[in-house]
């Protein structure tokens, strides 16, 4: 199987293969017009998988290794990125980049987690996003000075957990994020959050309180990856799928239970396939979540985003 | 939005007040000291070991009970979760929700209670770990987060018991926000300098010490809880070794530098309401000399919304 495609595009990956051994062969119009007759077949196949794609399906897109990271979306729709580096009191994290850039030719601070995308050596280089205290510590300190300047903040959310280790234990992880839920809960600057890969439970919700939460199409967001939930109630983590189900973790499911307000569109087969129509998207649905917010007058701006959590989960209460 | 609120006595009458961890019998075995305690004694002494100072879990009711003076009144009582995900694993969670509803006698995880605390007017939320253990779904957000308003409109210091394996997983993404729903609220009450004490017991992980168990003006723990973020077999899994002894337990917490102190059960309410006072709580009666508006007691008799 081609290393870019996921298990259940396996019809794509056939045909992929049939394109290769084509392409390998001596150039004639007949043998063009074969390849592109595949190619407009892998289009319709992807367009049909992708229309009905399951939970757990939707969890390997939005886990591939070539899905777009913070710093894509940053060379691809800010200029000017300076990145800032440390959390002052013990290390930097670079499962967590933080940095300022103009947007739309406006001054934000960037904060987001980052997996290392595809290469095995920048995969350890970030922890495979796997962020510590110190990177939440960082993203609130550069949080506060955004505030401090009156700068908006984008948090772009895409981590499988904040680190489970030793050490996150002993610096205080459950400290940092509790914190931060705190702090940017009245953070005084409008916050965008993009939920654009992996939305792992309290290590992305460590950078995911704000005015307007966005979601992409194929991202996922959950309480506990599906792995887990699987070996925890099924007692036999090999349930992932079905654990994926039960939990509603998709982006529709969050919209539809009021946690999320905008589903960002994705290229057909996903963000990785077209991360230039990809961030295209994002920008749109950016775009008009910051004008929206940052019309807003800061006391109001600030008792909206109270609101918009104070009512999350009321609906599954009965009284 | 209608409170809902019951007078409870500090003897044990309703079946709500009957959980206990100490086992039904006369005679008690203690895990810590292998010592056989009487059933009474051990109550009286607030279900710690009088021989090792081993710490039993308690119940919600049980830890109201030791910490309010005489009588105080339970508020929203009758929040129920409507199961929003119509989640299901190898059981119903709606039968879950049913077992854990008739073996403790509660709606969900958590009691919420005002009264006085050696004199001082109070808000306290305690977990129950017998319900689902002690996970934090939507009702539980809901229920704290309405104490942290309560406390803040009638500036009240709030205590937050935690005894819970982190957020519900049969809530989803519903439960992972109320861990930034209680945070938010938590914000509100520390612009407004009310203070608010987080005490943390055996166990104290996941979502609910990622959020507000970590927030307290003071983060305060009995003797040996475990505590922490991510569950040990997790991390053990992650870095593929032992752990060390005592990893994740109060003292380790406190070496780290985590928790503000830890204090034998039976300490508890002293110490608090000695905090309490450099907080600047006032006992009820004298009138707050810089707050003169401020009629905490009545306000929450009838909170109003
Ligand atoms: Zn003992």
């Amino acid at each position: 199987m081609p290393p870019d495609t996921l298990e259940f595009e396996e019809p794509i990956a056939v045909l992929l293969k049939e394109i290769d051994a084509l392409a390998m062969l001596p150039q004639t119009p007949a043998r063009q017009a074969e390849i592109d007759g595949l190619a407009r077949r892998i289009e319709s196949i992807r367009a049909d998988i992708y229309r009905r794609l399951t939970p757990w399906q939707r969890v390997l897109v939005a886990r591939h290794p070539n899905r777009p990271t913070v710093l894509d979306y940053v060379s691809l729709l800010f200029t000017d990125f300076t990145e800032i580096s440390g959390d002052r009191r013990f290390s930097d994290d670079r499962a967590m980049v933080t940095g300022f850039a103009r947007y739309k030719d406006e001054p934000v601070l960037v904060v987001g987690h980052h997996k290392g995308g595809g290469d095995t050596k920048q995969k350890i280089f970030r922890n495979f996003g796997y962020a510590k205290p110190e990177g939440y510590r960082k993203a609130l300190r550069t949080m506060k000075m955004a505030e401090k300047f009156g700068r908006a903040v984008i948090a772009f959310v895409d981590t499988p957990a904040a680190y489970p280790g030793v050490e996150s234990e002993e610096r205080g992880i459950s400290e940092a994020i509790a914190l931060n839920l705190r702090e940017m809960a009245v953070l005084d600057v409008p916050v965008i959050v993009i939920v654009h890969g992996e939305g792992g439970s309290g290590g992305a919700l460590g950078i995911a309180v704000g005015d307007r939460t966005l979601m992409s199409e194929f991202a996922i967001y959950s309480v506990i990856p599906p792995e887990g939930c699987a070996a925890i109630l099924w007692r036999d983590s090999n349930r992932k799928i079905e654990a994926a189900e039960a939990l509603k973790l998709t982006a529709p499911d969050l919209l539809g239970f009021g946690l999320i307000d905008r589903i960002i569109p994705e290229p057909v087969g996903g963000a990785h396939t077209n991360p230039g129509q990809a961030a295209a998207m994002l920008d749109a649905a950016l775009t008009e979540a910051l004008s929206e917010v940052s019309a807003m007058e800061s006391g109001a701006r600030l008792e909206a985003r109270y609101q918009r959590f104070r009512a999350m989960g009321n609906a599954g209460i009965t009284e | 939005m209608a409170w809902f609120k019951k007078a409870r006595k500090p003897i044990a009458t309703s079946t709500a007040e009957k959980p206990s961890r100490v086992p039904e019998g006369l005679w008690v075995k203690c895990p810590g000291c292998a010592q056989v305690i009487y059933n009474k004694d051990l109550e009286k002494n607030l279900s710690v070991c009088p021989k090792c100072a081993h710490h039993f879990r308690i119940g919600a009711a049980e830890r109201l009970r030791a910490l309010f003076d005489d009588e105080w009144t339970e508020h929203f009582p009758n929040l129920s979760s409507n199961n929003p995900l119509r989640f299901a694993d190898t059981k119903q969670y709606s039968a879950r929700l049913k077992q854990a509803i008739a073996t403790t006698g509660l709606k969900d995880a958590i009691i919420v209670g005002t009264g006085r605390l050696d004199g001082i007017p109070v808000v306290i939320a305690a977990m129950e770990y017998a319900f689902i253990g002690g996970s934090m779904g939507v009702v539980m957000g809901e229920k704290i987060t309405r104490a942290v308003e309560m406390a803040l409109d009638a500036r009240q210091p709030v205590l937050i018991v935690s005894c819970s394996g982190g957020a519900r997983m049969m809530e989803g993404a519903l439960s992972l926000m109320q861990m930034a729903k209680v945070s938010a609220a938590l914000a509100r009450l520390d612009r407004a300098r009310v203070p608010y004490i987080s005490i943390l017991t055996d166990p104290t992980t996941g979502g609910v010490t990622a959020s507000f168990a970590m927030l307290g003006d003071l983060n305060i723990a009995e003797p040996r809880a475990l505590i922490g973020f991510a569950g040990p077999r997790v991390i053990e899994q992650t870095i593929r070794q032992k752990l060390p002894e005592g990893f994740q337990r109060s003292e380790f917490l406190v070496e780290h530098g985590m928790l503000d102190l830890v204090v034998d059960r039976r300490d508890m309410k002293a110490t608090i309401a000695r905090v309490l006072r450099f907080m600047r709580a006032e006992t009820a009666h004298v009138a707050p000399p810089t707050r003169v508006e401020v009629a905490a007691a009545p306000a929450l008799q009838e909170p109003s919304r």
